[in-house]
């Protein structure tokens, strides 16, 4: 035992593997969670009450999902567990937390932290995407995991994500109307990717097994298709798109889910100090990190998808690894032999990985050709058409730059959501590459929070 | 009442609970966010403040900010993460 305050950040697969790591090394980790429940995203709990069992919720992953909540719940009273706590600030050596719905903050000093703050949808705007009934692929599945609904009765699913057809057959297995399942990808990728994704063997199998039972049912769906707009009055009514030929298609619904893949949560790694590297494969920026998480910043951490996009099963392997990683680097006793073998593991699933992003590739093209009447920024409603004319006009050729000037970037989210489709234009606008572009430099607090002016005199 | 944006699929049988969106009483079930509280409801949440525009959330997962809204005590909540209580008063920030 030692007096030292670790502080782990996220309690998803890789926040809930480090804390059980820590705790087996006879440490007593603080875990702070924004959810009220653990798992993440992924593994995301019903609330209490809610009866659906975890093969109904989880699928094919329901395993998986089961043993990460059981290692958690059995660190219960070993941990210094707070839910429903968010991290809105890291700053000399203390994490500052507010809770949920109130304005109970504290400020906790830590001799170490780890940093497993996870991921959310990576999106391209297009005209008519803040429309009601317009959400992320990861959105859609929420609402049906964590509270039983479809985000309409009759959903198109589109984009380019392992997503895709994981949420299009979790609705229609659900009882929902599944109105297509249009893919941005062609369908040639799939095949060019095939011998990296045969590496990752039952998933690949997976994903082949919801294509087949959706086009079983008889969903109509497509590939190579380019999303045009979503049209409709009070909500959604169609999605207009074009097919692999280049023909206007429009097709009738009440909601869309869609996505581009997933975008590292890295506000935090940000605000401690952590540099950041630029990812060619994921098209993003990510704290520097050696392959067992250690960052350039003495004791802090970083691991799962928070620390770069690798899914689920890598995550819960980077979270153990990143806490043998601070065992070892306070000279306490761990597993010498089993950091090994993690580390054999992760550069399997990087393989696996390079597979997947070729077989859900990006859309480049449809990324830089931004309609200019677009919102590209959902808090401010600024449209790519105002962000090219400061670039233009006022040579804002850098994303902080671009922010000062149009807003993009400066809203509730901070730049969550828009950050990397700004960048896209950025690079496209200026012919520039996505890395020159930048990145928005994470504020505190990272989210929103009540502004507490004191009591009354 | 307008038409809604969310289905139940499934979980249906939980307890209800009344809350009041805009001033009109709806019903909504225990272990409701408040945005399924909303939109099992209705088709928005709230207008944009720049193009007053309606918006009805979009992540779910507490990273967008897109689904705040007032209460009737001048509290403000991000509906995808606070769950629904008996007598809440909400405000998706007027217009239609």
């Amino acid at each position: 035992m030692t007096g030292e305050t670790i502080v782990i950040v996220g309690a998803g697969p890789a926040g809930t593997r480090a804390a059980e790591t820590l705790v087996r090394a006879g440490l007593r980790p603080v875990v702070i969670d924004e959810a009220p429940f653990s798992g993440g995203q992924i593994y995301r709990r019903q609330p209490p009450g809610f009866t659906r069992p975890p093969e109904s919720l989880y699928g094919f992953e329901a395993g998986k999902a089961k043993s990460v909540h059981a290692a958690f719940d059995a660190l219960s009273g070993k941990v210094d567990y707070r839910p429903d706590t968010l991290v809105w600030e890291i700053r000399d050596g203390k994490v500052h937390t507010i809770a949920n719905g109130s304005n109970a903050r504290a400020q906790l000093p830590y001799d170490a932290l780890i940093l497993a703050t996870g991921a959310m949808d990576r999106v391209i705007p297009f005209p008519g995407w803040t429309l009601p009934g317009v959400y992320t692929l990861g959105g859609a599945q929420i609402a049906l995991k964590f509270q039983g609904c479809g985000i309409g009765s009759k959903v198109v699913f589109a984009g380019s994500s392992p997503l895709l057809t994981l949420v299009a057959y979790q609705y229609a297995k659900a009882g929902a109307t599944v109105a297509a399942v249009i893919d941005t990808a062609p369908f040639a990728a799939k095949l060019q990717a095939l011998p990296d994704l045969a590496r990752g063997g039952a998933t690949f199998a997976k994903g082949l097994y919801y294509t087949a039972w959706l086009k079983m049912r008889g969903i109509p769906m497509f590939s190579g298709a380019t999303l045009v707009r979503a049209e409709g009055e009070q909500g959604i009514a169609r999605l207009v798109w074009r097919g692999a030929g280049g023909d206007e298609r429009s097709t009738d619904c009440d909601a869309l889910g869609f996505g581009f893949g997933l975008k590292s949560e890295t506000q935090l790694a940000d605000l401690v100090g952590v540099p950041f590297v630029f990812d060619e494969g994921q098209r993003q920026f990510v704290p520097q990190a050696d392959p067992a998480g250690r960052t350039p910043v003495k004791s802090v951490y970083v691991c799962g998808d928070g620390a770069g996009i690798r899914g689920a099963d890598a995550a819960e392997l980077a979270g153990e690894r990143a806490a043998l990683a601070l065992l070892a680097d306070r000279n306490l006793p761990h597993d010498r032999g089993r950091a090994a073998s993690i580390d054999a593991s992760l550069a399997r699933l990087a393989r696996f990985r390079r597979g997947i992003e070729r077989a859900f590739p990006f859309p480049e093209a449809m990324a830089r050709a931004v309609a200019d009447e677009t919102v590209v920024c959902r808090c401010e409603a600024v449209t790519a058409g105002e962000a090219r004319k400061w670039m233009r006009e006022l040579g804002a050729r850098e994303l902080n730059r671009l922010k000062a000037f149009s807003r993009v970037g400066m809203g509730r989210c901070q730049g969550r959501v828009c950050g990397t489709p700004i960048a896209e234009i950025v690079a496209q606008e200026c012919g520039l590459g996505l890395e020159q572009a930048g990145r928005l430099r994470g504020q505190p607090p990272v989210k929103p929070i009540p502004l507490d002016p004191g009591p009354e005199e | 009442m307008p038409p809604s944006q969310f289905t139940r699929l499934a979980e249906r049988e939980r307890r209800r609970l009344t809350l009041t969106i805009d001033g009109a009483a709806v019903t909504a079930l225990e272990g409701d966010t408040l945005l399924t509280a909303i939109l099992t409801n209705a088709r928005r949440v709230r207008a944009n403040e720049f193009d007053r525009k309606p918006r009805a959330g979009f992540c779910l997962m507490g990273a967008c900010q897109d689904c705040w809204v007032e209460l009737g005590n001048g509290d403000r909540a991000r509906a995808c993460t606070t769950f629904v209580a008996e007598g809440m008063d909400v405000r998706t920030g007027g217009g239609s």
